[in-house]
């Protein structure tokens, strides 16, 4: 009836475990008593749960991307205190079967969880303003997309209550990740997970890549796309052509450990170094599909706070298509020692190191934009420089490790886990958090306060250092990553740097939550009744904040790569036009998530072999989808009066501002 | 075909002057489907490749030369490609309006891949019962993850099918239902593309 699954799943024994379940557990029926009381539930299902608006569901991503980012920064920090308690023969608090779950559990959540959804989020809210558009292509699946997200992350966050979480790292390798050495339900999470979200990713590129092409203001051509959009689209292209790879090979681990099959497995002829090229071919793009939005970001905020024109717009274009491109050829350099000879390792290890020269490109044009304006140090501005610094040296280390000879030193150990940190973080992270300041004010109508906002960036700034130069050290010194505990004296003193590093990092995530309590606190006097507090380039600052939902009241006509700087130097950016169209719209629908539902509730299934309740939720699925298939009543006409009482009250706010 | 079709929509579009905006307007969803669609070839050249690296790794047991029986797989190939004939005759017969042509052309397209379905399932069978099961060896695992994961797109594309011929005979050919039946097209066409893949690669240089 069961499957798999017993009252032993839950882990009784852990304290650490439990008693996080139990704050769980509180802070959930907490929110939910607070959500009755105020009467808020109504609210919630017809406003955000069942939206397919791009913004809200772009909202809804980004507060699921912060959630995660305290899971996976508490794994951090439960990782970062082990190592520098279990020195010296020490064994710490966390016993390696635990240990081993939370490097895991850091790693997919970072990635899939955290910093996939905080980009999806931002992509969401901002690129259909920048093109013009009324809403994306296709607005059902985007919000079907979002809740396949919310799908994998529910089953990821069961993993720590009902059964384990994988022991295998982020990469769960086989034959580790097999059933013979893996026979739990850890790595079953690991790939449900992996494997719906997966798919969710998939459907929002095709969607926006749709949006792009097919919905953008008819004026605006290609080439004069706000930068960030053509970032965003370029990592599009690289998730339809990569996460179908990761796709296969975590069906592929599937069936092995479901049907006894013999792709991995280390008997019956199978070849398990064909998943580690499968999953870095998906993995390698992975990461440029995390930066080049952030490219995007860092691009606006230069140009909008020198209140220059970008430099180097086409070049910028181009960097961002060859590194997508290039992304695509380096997935060997993962596993220069598998053996694959001198030759292939130098191909890989060549087009490794090629990377750098787009990459240079882009800083140079960041350089030049600065070069001779008048540049405003606010926080997203400082966020940006933090990354030029921080960004470039993570660079620098990869192309060390593009050597193959230096690699076979480097494999595996620390230095690899300061680099990766180093560009992630650096890169994408701190993109992410510069984006997050910026179009905040765009998204609920007040600016974020400052001072909290500066604090912030210079705690994480400096924590970083402090938290991976030491990693760095102690690569070259010979420590190996996903160690539990150890027995070296020369390592000691760093393992504490990298732990105050740590600690660091945690009072810059608070200053981040402190900012945003204290802003909307403050909302009255950090208001913005303009609609575009920094004076900014691009369309999304056309409009109001926060936009009505059908974003512009009539199509813009573009002229100009900096569109919105266009309109107000001609003095059209706030006429009024002479009627207003009815506007064409997307019905609300609870199609995604009702689909989202049976999809974890289906996946759940799977990991615990609950078979006829897998069967249910498929037939489930399938059926939500039909259902909403069939029903031709998905949109309407927004009415021009009504629309003209919308812009009217925009304009009388303007006048007063 | 199909940059007719795209253009027949567009030509739709524009004949409603407040329409211009259409969500979900014809020309994007096809276009959308097929991105769609490069998503899945890229799924199954994953596929390829293992199968490429494993096909040798026969653990002992039996090699394709031994398991494959090409006049029955021709005889599937066949049923498969007339299935794309018959699916193109339903849609010339739905852009002429003919409502009745079209189901009955959908219902000879479903017949011919329940043809190649059975097919498969008895050659699935028939190998596991003689032993050789996807436990076998790493070229079997490969082989009936292979060949049954397009047998798994054409067992879907068949119920969607069905779902067409219900809601062609209740609907008829209203523009929806067009871009719909378009998808379809090519949707099946695609997995006729890869099925030659998978003849040609598994089947012929897996017997020579």
């Amino acid at each position: 009836m069961f499957g798999k699954l017993t009252l032993e799943a839950v882990p009784y024994h852990e304290p650490i475990v439990m008693v996080t379940l139990a704050m769980v557990a509180l802070g959930g029926l907490a929110l939910i008593a607070a959500i009755t009381y105020f009467r808020k539930w109504n609210y919630l299902w017809t406003e955000w749960l069942t939206s397919v608006d791009h913004k809200r569901i772009g909202v809804m991503y980004i507060i699921v991307a912060l959630v995660m980012l305290l899971r996976g920064f508490a794994d951090a920090m439960m990782m970062r205190s082990q190592l520098a308690l279990a020195t010296n023969g020490a064994l710490g608090y966390l016993p390696p079967d635990h240990y081993d779950q939370i490097f895991t559990a850091h790693g997919v959540i970072m990635i899939i969880f955290m910093a996939m959804p905080f980009m999806f989020g931002l992509m969401n809210i901002i690129l259909p303003l920048q093109i013009g558009a009324r809403d994306v292509a296709f607005p059902f699946l985007n919000s079907l997309s979002f809740w396949l997200l919310v799908a994998a992350v529910v089953l990821m966050n069961l993993s720590l209550g009902v059964g384990e979480f994988a022991r295998t790292g982020w990469v769960a390798y086989p034959p580790l990740s097999g059933l013979e050495f893996s026979p739990g339900v850890g790595v079953d999470y690991y790939i449900w997970a992996l494997q719906i979200s997966g798919i969710g990713t998939t459907l929002t590129a095709v969607n926006f890549l749709v949006t792009v092409l097919k919905m953008r203001a008819p004026t605006m051509k290609l080439m004069e796309m706000p930068i960030f959009t053509w970032t965003c689209t370029w990592a599009n292209v690289l998730v339809v052509a990569s996460f179908p790879i990761l796709t296969a090979a975590l069906g592929m681990l599937t069936l092995d450990r479901y049907l006894d099959f013999h792709f991995f497995t280390s008997d019956g002829g199978g070849n398990a170094m064909m998943y580690i090229n499968l999953f870095w071919a998906w993995g390698h793009p992975e990461v440029y599909i995390l930066v080049l939005p952030a490219f995007g970001i860092f691009s606006e905020v230069i140009s909008t706070f020198t209140g220059k024109r970008l430099f180097g717009y086409k070049s910028m274009i181009y960097a961002s298509g060859v590194i997508a491109i290039l992304g695509f050829v380096v997935w060997l350099h993962h596993f220069f020692t598998m053996g694959s000879g001198a030759n292939v390792n130098a191909f890989f290890g060549i087009a490794t190191m090629v990377i750098a020269i787009p990459t240079g490109v882009k800083l140079f044009n960041w350089l030049f934009t600065i070069y001779r304006g008048r540049l405003r140090f606010t926080s997203p501005v400082l966020w940006t420089l933090g990354f030029m610094v921080t960004f470039t040296i993570g660079g620098m280390t990869g192309v060390l490790m593009a050597v193959p000879g230096a690699d076979f030193v480097l494999h595996n150990s620390l230095f690899l886990i300061a680099h990766f940190h180093n560009t992630i973080i650096g890169g994408a992270v701190f993109g992410y958090l510069a984006g997050f300041t910026f179009w905040f004010p765009k998204v609920f109508g007040f600016k974020l306060n400052e001072k909290w906002g500066k604090a912030s960036f210079w705690f994480w700034q400096i924590g970083f250092y402090f938290a991976f130069v030491p990693l760095y050290i102690l690569g070259f010194l010979g420590m190996t990553r996903r160690l539990n505990h150890t027995d070296n004296p020369d390592w000691t003193p760093w393992l504490y740097v990298a732990c105050i590093g740590a600690v660091l990092i945690l009072f810059g995530i608070l200053c981040q939550f402190i900012q945003v309590f204290v802003s909307v606190r403050d909302r009255k006097k950090l208001v913005d009744e303009s609609g575009d507090p920094w004076n900014a380039h691009t369309l999304e600052w056309a409009t109001s904040s926060p936009p009505p939902f059908y974003n512009f009241a009539t199509t813009p006509v573009v002229h100009d790569i900096d569109a919105f700087t266009d309109m107000k130097e001609k003095g059209i950016a706030y006429d009024r036009p002479a009627r207003y169209a009815p506007i064409h719209m997307p019905r609300n629908t609870s199609a995604g998530l009702i689909i989202g539902a049976f999809a974890t509730v289906g996946g759940f299934a799977a990991i615990w072999h609950i078979w006829w309740l897998a069967i249910v939720s498929l037939v489930g699925i399938v059926a939500a989808f039909l259902v909403r298939a069939y029903d031709n009543d998905v949109d309407y006409y927004v009415q021009p009066a009504e629309i003209e009482r919308l812009e009217n009250a925009h304009l009388a706010k303007l006048a007063k501002a | 075909m199909t940059s007719h079709v795209i253009q027949s929509h567009a030509a739709h579009a524009a004949g409603h002057g407040h329409d211009h905006e259409h969500h979900d307007s014809g020309g994007s969803t096809v276009f959308g489907f097929w991105l769609y669609l490069m998503t899945d070839c890229i799924l199954f050249a994953s596929v390829f490749a293992t199968y490429a690296v494993l096909f040798m790794n026969t653990a002992g047991g039996v090699s394709g030369k031994d398991i494959f029986e090409l006049d029955f797989v021709l005889v599937e190939t066949f049923a498969l490609l007339l299935s794309s004939i018959t699916y193109g005759f339903a849609m010339i017969a739905a852009h002429k309006g003919n409502k009745g042509g079209t189901i009955r052309w959908l219902l000879a397209t479903f017949l011919l891949g329940a043809v190649f379905i059975s097919m498969e399932v008895y050659e699935f069978h028939h190998l596991i019962a003689a032993g050789h099961g996807p436990s076998s060896s790493a070229f079997l695992s490969a082989f009936f993850a292979l060949v049954g994961m397009h047998g798994l797109h054409v067992a879907a594309g068949m119920l969607w099918m069905i779902v067409m011929i219900l809601e062609v005979n209740r609907r008829g050919l209203a523009p929806r239902t067009m871009t719909r039946l378009t998808c379809l097209s090519l949707f099946w066409h695609f997995l006729d593309i890869v099925w030659i893949c998978v003849f040609t690669i598994v089947y012929l240089m897996g017997a020579l």
